[in-house]
This record gives structure tokens, C-alpha cells and sequence, in this order.
């Protein structure tokens, strides 16, 4: 019996948290939106899903076995990049332009770079903001099918030729967008079961819509309602809870994360006010990602003993 | 600025609940001569000797170190080298029972009269640190009580499974304030906190009863903590129960702080009162493996599979053995060792309890570094550690980590953290001694 006795350096029990179960819960608080996104804008929606998460998960397997490394699509990190890259684009996408978004996400920007852990960016939101540039208009040019009064392409648009849509259509979502950004109330939801599930903290949505919601509120004349809609409008809130919330890209403290969120809804704000781009927080999200090691730096908790605690 | 030390909730899984149960003598017991941090003893027995309980068979080995008694009564058949979990070898006296259980007439209590001979005494019982580290007690006292403004008395006992000292305080409170009034009268202790957790209830009213009864004389009270791991940490102690700092490489005592676990206490109170010295142990035995999960006082020397088999046996092949508890405990390669003084538990997990899931890459979520209590950044540390640079170990302060496995409990990629900050501490050790020779 002794030389089956397991020889290990403590802690001897693990609290059973593992990247696979953080990744599921992912997936499932977005379910929510992809529901609100599939009533809105049609079942069409459902086959952008399909094809970016199996794309994601086919060309992350291929990738290793190619390069003969250990597999990891069981870590279903490349399946959650695939559903966001999905709800981050228009029901009426080009399928193969789905593929080329996919293929650019996880391997250009997640495995050259070294794999899941190892990105300096976000792989969904940098292929978002790929194929925006790339495929011309295409990721703001959906509408709903199931209400007819909307018109122009997303809300943002609108509030920038002086109409601001209803503040009820904004937070159900029955506004032109992507499949999964448009519907507030959903990904609420999804925000609210990360929460509970402690997969993310608040520090990062929060401070990132806050800051958005301030800014647009002294913008637009200190009208609480048009800060609201414009809060929920476009790709805010998916990018603040889903996106901006990503581990590998965002920074690991409290502080560190309130300032990426701060950062990232301050240039949301100026691209969306100052820039050429009806939508900035994608854009803003990406440049705070890049910035993410030095805040990573900046913000190291004090050290017990070590000059941050006084006797 | 107040520091907050975080900590996380580990299972408690503690079914041990009795009062422990006295093990009739072992057919043997092995003795290692080095159950202390410091130098091994010297043994002064020989094969053939007859000892009784209580009988000298080892001198200190220099300050730093503390005698050894025999701890059943028999005759010494062996003295021989034998590994330790550790992987260091000790030489160990093995002692064949007579079954009697019969003391050394020579145990008597010891006559004290001053600061020196109360030091002196506790050298001679043999008492270490029971909580698990295992320094010899005098020395640790062996201070100008001037210095000394606390005397912290660590019941916090945060480990899952174990319950050993909460038996200690709930059962041995007569013991404890024997103890504490010898500290008061011989080093002049004026103020004594027991920091207990706030799940204990039964020895929080057991040792405010304790601390009650000394209010005449001097300072004493309880702490109650909350129940987070590591709680019983020394340094998180000393801060929650005094506000007191301990930096990297500092002592308590800098500090104006003495911590002793509440076992040892006990123990102390227990050698003046009669003069035995410290031959017992009561050990949690617990972990899936084990039939009847309980508390056992048995003499120290005795071989954990007598132990286990006392506990009713095995109800399948463990996995895992560990000395302590399972955050920081360690691991035994055969279960033919012995239990030691600083043995405050021996458990047998299943393959189910034991198991570490697969190491996977970090997905940087940042756990590591918000949970760790002293605000440490493991996963730093560890990229540090792998590109072998002492520099950004040294500003990473890894030496401030106190080893508590928080980092490595919550790592949902399961990476080997407080592994890598030993071995970070060890590397720029090495490379700091490579640096002083040049």
C-alpha cells in the first residue's frame, strides 16, 4: 500500500474551480441574448451562431494538431470567442465572412500569440472590429424583423441625426444592431448571473457604462433619459460585461479594473461624440487591452509588511 | 492605512467531535531525534536499556534544540536512521512496550523559582511548538520580557478537518491558566489574547472562563476571529488580534509579540503540575480513508498505521497521508513513521479527496493575487521564477509569502503557485548567497 501513497507539496484539497467551468458559465449567461437576439432579428440568427462557434472550436483544434500542441478546445474558451464574435455581428452577415472572422480571431489574434492566457488582445472584439473595417458597414446593418418602426441602422446613428428612439425600445432591444447587443434587458440577465456565479466583479462594467452615462449626460444637455438610451445602446453593454471583462485582457485589482473601465468608457465617449465611427467602444476596449500589463503593473495590491500597512 | 488581509473559506469537512480517546500502548514506538526545528538530540540510551514513561533517552543538542523521553515504558531495541516526510534522515530510539504504561519515578514537578529556571524548566519537558512548526518553546521565550507587550495564544485552528486544539480548549483550560499565571509570575506578562475562530463556540466560552478567572491578576481576553483561512497564520494572527505588522524576515517578538499555540500552553501547564514531560500527542485522525474518524491521544513515537488501526482500519487504500492539516500539511511516504510532538493531525484521503485537477494555462482571472492575504501577485511571481529573474522576485516580495496555499486553492487552471513561490524564495536565496561570494 505505501508506494501507492501520492507524495505532493500542500494544499492537498483544490477548491474545484477550473477554466472549463468558468467558460460554460460564460456561455450561459448568454443565453439570455441570444434568445432577445433570435425573436428580434430572426432564426437566421441562430445559424451565425452555429457557424462562428464551430469555425472558432474547428480552427483552434486544427491549429494545435497542425503546430503539435496539447489540445484545448475543452477549456471552451474558442466556443465562448465564437458565440461573442456571433452576437457581435448582424443576423444578415455573410456565413463565409463569418468563417474569415472566426479563422481571424482565434488564430491570428489567440493562438500565433500562444493560446488561451496568452493574448494581448481580445479575440472576439478585435475580429469585430476586423470585419467592421474590413467588410465595410456590415456589423451595424441589421434590423428587426419583428417591429417595423424602426429606422437607420442603429440607435446610435439616430441620436447622431438628432432623434432619439424610445428608451423602452433600447432596453428590449427592438432596435437596428448585432444580434446579441441590442437587447439591454437580456444582457442584464446574463451581467447579473456572472455576478452571482463570481466569474467577474462589478469593477469593470460598472465604471466603463458609468463613465459612459456621465459623459453623455452632461453631452446631451443633463437629459437622464437620452444618457440612458444612448448607455444601452450599440455595442456598450455586451463590450462592457462580456468583452471588457475578459481576464486575459483586463487587469487583475480592483483599482486596475475600475481604471481599464474608466479608460475604455472615456474613449467609447470620444469616438462616439468626436470620431468618424458611429461606435467606439469596441475600438475602446481593444486600445485598453493594449494597456492592460501597465495598469496590471500600476495596480499591484500593497504588500503585507512592506511599507503599506502602519502599525 | 489599515491593511485588509483577505483569506478564503475552505471546507471545514471537521468529523471529529468526541473527546479523544486514550490508545492503549503501541507494541513499539519509534522516537526521531529530531521532531524540532534546531539541532537533533543526542541520544543517551543504548540497545537493551530499560526506560519507563518519562525516561530521559536524548540530550539537547546545543540551545536550539530540546531532551527526549521515552514515552512508553519498555526496553530500547533499536537506534537507527530512519527518513523523515521531509526527506531529511534522523537517527530514531525504538522502543519495544511492556505493555505497563509504567512513569519514571524520577518525574517529579520541577521546582521553579525565577525567569530562568521557569526557562530552563520548559527546555527540560521537551515542549516545542505543537502547532506545527516545531521551534523549541524556550527558546522562543527566551527573550528580555521587556519586549514582550502580548502574549497571543493561537486557537484559531483554521485548518479543515483538524480539531485537536479545539479539544485542547474546550477540555484543558485548567492546564492553559496554570500556564499563563507561571508567564505572568516568572516573565511578567501583563497581556494575554486568545484568538479563536468564530465556529468554535464551545472553546470560546471555555477560554473566556479561562481568561475570567485570571482578570484579578492581569490582562487576558478572548479574540473572536471570523473563520476564514489562514486565520491561525502567525502574522495574521499577531495583525488581527493586535493591529501589529510583521514584516518579511521579522519575529514577533519585533513586534512586542509572543504566539503560542494553545496545545503548547497547555502542554506547559501540564509538565508543571506534575513534571512529565511532553509524551502524548492528541492527534485528529480523519480523511475519507478512515472508519471511525476521531481524536486519539497517543504517545508520540506511535507508528500512524497503529493509529489507524485503533480508528478501526482503512475503509479502502488512501491516496494521500498527511501529517497536519490538508492546506499546508505534508505528505508521509509510509505510514510505518511515527506521529511527532508538532503532529496535530494525521489524515488519509480518498483518491476522491486527494485528487488535483489537471495544470492548464493561466487565463490571467486574477485570483491568485485577490486572494492571497498579503496582497502577493503569485502569477507574477511565477512568470518571474521561470525567466530566473531574482530582481523582480525580490520587488515582487516573495519572501513575505507565508506558504498558506490560498493561491493554489482557488487557481481554476490549477497551477502549481505556492509551489513556485518555495521555489522562487529558494532560488533568489541562492542567488543572493552566489551574489554575496563574488
Amino acid at each position: 500500500m505505501n508506494e501507492k501513497l501520492k507524495l505532493s507539496v500542500s494544499p492537498h484539497i483544490h477548491s474545484g474551480r477550473s477554466t472549463q467551468r468558468i467558460m460554460l458559465d460564460v456561455l450561459i449567461a448568454l443565453l439570455p441574448a441570444t434568445v432577445a437576439g433570435t425573436i428580434i432579428f430572426g432564426l437566421r440568427s441562430l445559424l451565425v451562431i452555429a457557424v462562428c462557434m464551430a469555425s472558432c472550436v474547428l480552427f483552434e483544434m486544427l491549429f494545435n494538431l497542425i503546430v503539435k500542441k496539447e489540445q484545448t478546445v475543452s477549456d471552451l474558451s474558442a466556443a465562448v470567442t465564437g458565440f461573442l464574435l456571433a452576437l457581435n455581428l448582424p443576423a444578415t452577415v455573410e456565413i463565409w465572412q463569418c468563417v474569415i472572422g472566426s479563422l481571424f480571431a482565434i488564430v491570428v489574434v489567440k493562438c500565433l500569440f500562444g493560446g488561451i492566457g496568452c493574448n494581448v488582445v481580445n479575440p472576439a472584439i478585435t475580429a469585430r472590429v476586423f470585419m467592421l473595417i474590413a467588410f465595410g458597414s456590415m456589423a451595424t446593418s441589421a434590423f428587426p424583423t419583428v417591429v417595423d418602426t424602426v429606422a437607420g441602422a442603429t440607435p446610435l446613428v439616430e441620436v447622431h441625426g438628432g432623434r432619439t428612439p424610445a428608451l423602452i425600445d433600447v432596453f428590449l432591444g427592438l432596435t437596428g444592431g448585432t444580434i446579441g447587443e441590442t437587447c439591454a434587458l437580456a444582457l442584464l440577465i446574463g451581467f447579473v448571473y456572472l455576478l452571482v456565479r463570481r466569474v467577474i466583479t462589478w469593477h469593470i462594467p460598472v465604471s466603463l457604462v458609468g463613465c459612459v452615462f456621465v459623459f453623455s449626460f452632461f453631452m446631451e444637455g443633463f437629459n437622464v433619459i437620452d444618457a440612458l438610451v444612448l448607455v444601452m445602446s450599440g455595442g456598450l453593454l455586451i463590450g462592457a460585461i462580456f468583452m471588457a471583462t475578459d481576464y486575459v485582457t483586463s487587469p487583475a485589482t480592483a483599482w486596475g479594473k475600475i481604471i481599464f473601465g474608466v479608460g475604455a468608457g472615456l474613449i467609447t465617449c470620444l469616438i462616439r461624440y468626436f470620431g468618424t465611427y458611429p461606435e467606439g467602444v469596441s475600438f475602446a476596449i481593444l486600445f485598453m487591452n493594449i494597456l492592460t500589463p501597465y495598469i496590471d503593473s500600476w495596480t499591484r495590491h500593497k504588500v503585507f509588511g512592506e511599507g503599506g500597512a502602519a502599525k | 492605512m489599515a491593511f485588509s488581509i483577505h483569506g478564503i473559506h475552505v471546507p471545514h469537512r471537521k468529523n471529529t467531535h468526541n473527546d479523544p480517546i486514550r490508545m492503549d500502548a503501541p507494541k513499539s514506538v519509534t522516537i526521531p531525534m529530531s521532531m524540532h526545528i534546531g539541532a537533533p538530540s543526542t541520544p543517551i540510551v543504548k540497545v537493551g536499556d530499560e526506560v519507563k514513561v518519562g525516561t530521559k533517552i536524548a540530550e539537547a543538542g546545543g540551545f536550539v534544540s530540546v531532551p527526549a523521553y521515552a514515552t512508553v515504558s519498555g526496553k530500547v531495541t533499536k537506534i537507527q536512521s530512519i527518513g523523515l516526510s521531509n526527506g531529511a534522515a534522523t537517527s530514531a530510539v525504538v522502543i519495544e512496550s511492556d505493555g505497563e504504561m509504567n512513569a519514571d519515578e524520577s518525574v517529579t514537578p520541577p521546582v521553579i523559582d525565577s525567569r530562568e529556571s521557569f526557562i530552563e524548566a520548559i527546555k527540560q519537558s521537551g515542549i516545542v511548538g505543537l502547532g506545527g512548526a516545531g521551534f523549541p518553546t524556550h527558546v522562543k521565550l527566551n527573550v528580555d520580557p521587556e519586549r514582550i507587550d502580548y502574549l497571543i495564544i493561537n486557537g484559531a485552528e483554521c485548518e479543515p478537518y483538524v480539531t485537536s486544539d479545539t479539544y485542547t480548549m474546550t477540555a484543558r483550560g485548567g492546564d492553559m491558566e496554570r500556564a499563563l499565571i507561571a508567564f505572568y509570575e516568572y516573565l511578567g506578562i501583563q497581556s494575554v489574547i486568545i484568538g479563536i475562530e468564530s465556529n468554535k463556540k464551545a472553546a470560546i466560552v471555555a477560554m473566556q472562563s479561562v481568561c475570567d478567572n485570571l482578570s484579578d491578576k492581569f490582562k487576558a481576553s478572548v479574540k473572536v476571529l471570523p473563520s476564514v483561512y489562514p486565520q491561525g497564520g502567525e502574522k495574521v494572527l499577531i495583525y488581527n488580534t493586535t493591529g501589529r505588522v510583521v514584516s518579511a524576515g521579522k519575529l514577533p517578538i519585533d513586534v512586542g509579540c509572543i504566539v503560542l499555540n494553545c496545545t503548547t500552553l497547555a502542554a506547559i501547564g501540564a509538565y508543571l503540575k506534575t513534571g512529565m514531560p511532553l509524551v502524548e500527542k492528541c492527534v485528529t485522525v480523519d480523511g475519507g480513508a478512515i472508519k471511525q474518524p476521531q481524536n486519539v491521544i497517543a504517545p508520540i513515537g506511535t507508528k500512524i498505521s497503529d493509529i489507524f488501526e485503533f480508528c478501526g482500519g482503512l475503509t479502502q487504500d488512501p491516496a494521500k497521508v498527511i501529517y497536519g492539516g490538508p492546506m499546508m500539511g505534508i505528505t508521509v511516504p509510509d505510514v510505518e513513521l511515527p506521529i511527532m510532538k508538532n503532529t496535530n493531525a494525521v489524515l488519509a484521503l480518498t483518491e476522491k479527496e486527494a485528487r488535483i485537477p489537471k495544470t492548464t494555462a493561466c487565463i490571467r482571472c486574477g485570483s491568485c493575487t485577490n486572494t492571497c492575504p498579503f496582497g502577493l501577485a503569485p502569477a507574477a511571481i511565477a512568470k518571474a521564477y521561470e525567466n530566473k529573474n531574482a530582481e523582480a522576485l525580490e520587488e515582487l516580495c516573495v519572501n513575505s509569502c507565508m506558504e498558506c496555499g490560498c493561491c493554489s486553492y482557488v487557481c481554476p487552471a490549477n497551477r502549481p503557485l505556492v509551489q513556485t513561490n518555495k521555489l522562487s524564495k529558494a532560488f533568489l536565496r541562492e542567488s543572493k548567497a552566489k551574489e554575496a561570494t563574488k
